[in-house]
């Protein structure tokens, strides 16, 4: 866990990015609070305006409609604020769309171990014709067991699926690969 | 840009249109869907066509350049001033009904979506390459749950094809402004065909006028209950 020092005007401007960097890294996701933005792949950029030491942070969403991101965007604020940097703002960029692909190795680890089931690697365009995936073979994050079922593909946030081991009974939660 | 491929505030306004009404719709199945998982699927598409809606009415508000925003758009127009396909704002009704309007509508937007995607405007393209992931998810839902009716009891496979011969002729106005029908039906046919459900004949004549913003009565309705809290109370927040 970095540990983010406030900006002193004697640092040096990459000084200066980094601690901002590491202050929005360290943002935990509203919805998924084991993860940070950083390991989700939502932070995509931290500058500072050399000269005013105006931190400009860029983030993008994971789902369109996703009503985390306002939370994630004031969380952005305050923790800047409280690491030195009062005077900052986030921009959201859709393109390139994210991805689960982007989901860091640390993310995933930290994903399982709270029960949430990692995305398996996202596919290219999803082909024409009868539209419809096999769901992907999922290991039940509690007895390891793939005797797994999905319930629904729509779980408590557009992000997550719903699923049940079939031999420990238990129920979890899968992030879709998207 | 080039040519002829400027993009227009009317044209985002349809796609948009077709989202936020969709939106609304789907949002009544809240406490009243058949199963707890389905009624957080709906919800959980109703969100997406939401971010999509807000997305593509900012950029519409951009376009036209008079100053209105997302919320503008979606609160203070009237129901003649919406240009969404018909299909969308047509009631819930059975919930047959709801999956074969999902159906047909979420396999136009992928395909709608993957076309603006790969498009000389990048703006639409960016807005497009996210939301084309959601409809793939959308339109795998609709589709497992006409496989599970048209193929299901004789009661649930007479009420899919009760609701596919209601909706199909609604279908058309979809593709009034691209070319799109033949991939569609590409789509749709196996899906229908898989479900043991007929395809229904192309009809003498099918109902259109939302692009232009000649709607059913039910647009009104929904734009009513939708809009009301906004005039009643400009601005509000909470």
């Amino acid at each position: 866990m970095v540990n983010p020092q406030p900006a002193t005007p004697s640092g040096s401007p990459a000084d200066a990015v980094a601690a901002a960097r590491a202050a929005a890294a360290a943002v935990v996701d509203p919805e998924l609070r084991v993860v940070t933005i950083e390991e989700l792949g939502i932070l995509r950029d931290v500058r500072v305006e050399s000269g005013t030491g105006r931190v400009t942070v860029t983030i993008t969403p994971t789902y369109s409609g996703c009503p985390a991101m306002e939370v994630i965007r004031r969380d952005i604020l305050a923790a800047l604020a409280a690491a030195g940097y009062p005077d900052a703002e986030v921009e959201t960029v859709l393109a390139p769309a994210w991805s689960t692909d982007w989901i860091s190795d640390a993310g995933r680890a930290k994903l399982a171990e709270a029960g949430i089931v990692p995305p398996g690697p996202a596919s290219g365009p999803v082909p024409l014709g009868l539209p419809r995936r096999r769901p992907p073979a999922v290991a039940c994050p509690r007895c390891g067991a793939t005797d797994t079922e999905e319930l629904s593909r729509f779980g408590a946030t557009a992000c997550k699926a719903l699923w049940r081991c079939t031999r420990c009974a238990e129920p979890f939660e899968y992030l879709k690969a998207i | 840009m080039t040519g002829t491929a400027t993009t227009t505030f009317e044209q985002v306004l349809g796609l948009g249109d077709d989202a936020l009404i969709a939106a609304q719709r789907l949002c009544e199945w809240c406490t009243r869907a058949p199963e707890m998982e389905e009624e957080v699927a709906l919800a959980n598409i109703a969100l997406d066509q939401l971010g999509a809606a807000r997305l593509l009415l900012t950029y519409a508000g951009e376009l036209e350049g008079a100053g209105r925003d997302e919320d503008d758009l979606a609160y203070l127009r009237d129901d003649r001033e919406f240009r969404n396909v018909l299909l969308v704002e047509l009631p819930n009704g059975d919930f047959a009904v709801t999956m074969a309007k999902l159906l047909f509508l979420s396999a136009y937007q992928r395909l709608r979506y993957e076309q603006l995607a790969a498009g000389e405007d990048a703006r639409l393209a960016g807005i497009a390459a996210k939301t084309v992931k959601e409809s793939t998810y959308h339109l795998e839902h609709a589709t497992l749950w006409t496989l599970r009716l048209g193929d299901g009891t004789e009661e649930s496979h007479r009420r899919m094809q009760q609701a596919v011969d209601e909706i199909w002729p609604y279908t058309y106005e979809l593709f009034d402004d691209n070319a799109l029908r033949q991939p569609w039906l590409n789509i749709v046919e196996p899906v229908l065909a898989e479900a043991t459900l007929t395809r229904p004949e192309d009809p003498p004549w099918a109902p259109r006028g939302g692009r232009q913003g000649l709607h059913t009565e039910h647009l009104s309705y929904l734009l009513a209950e939708m809009q009301v809290l906004h005039r009643a109370h400009p601005g509000a927040q909470w």
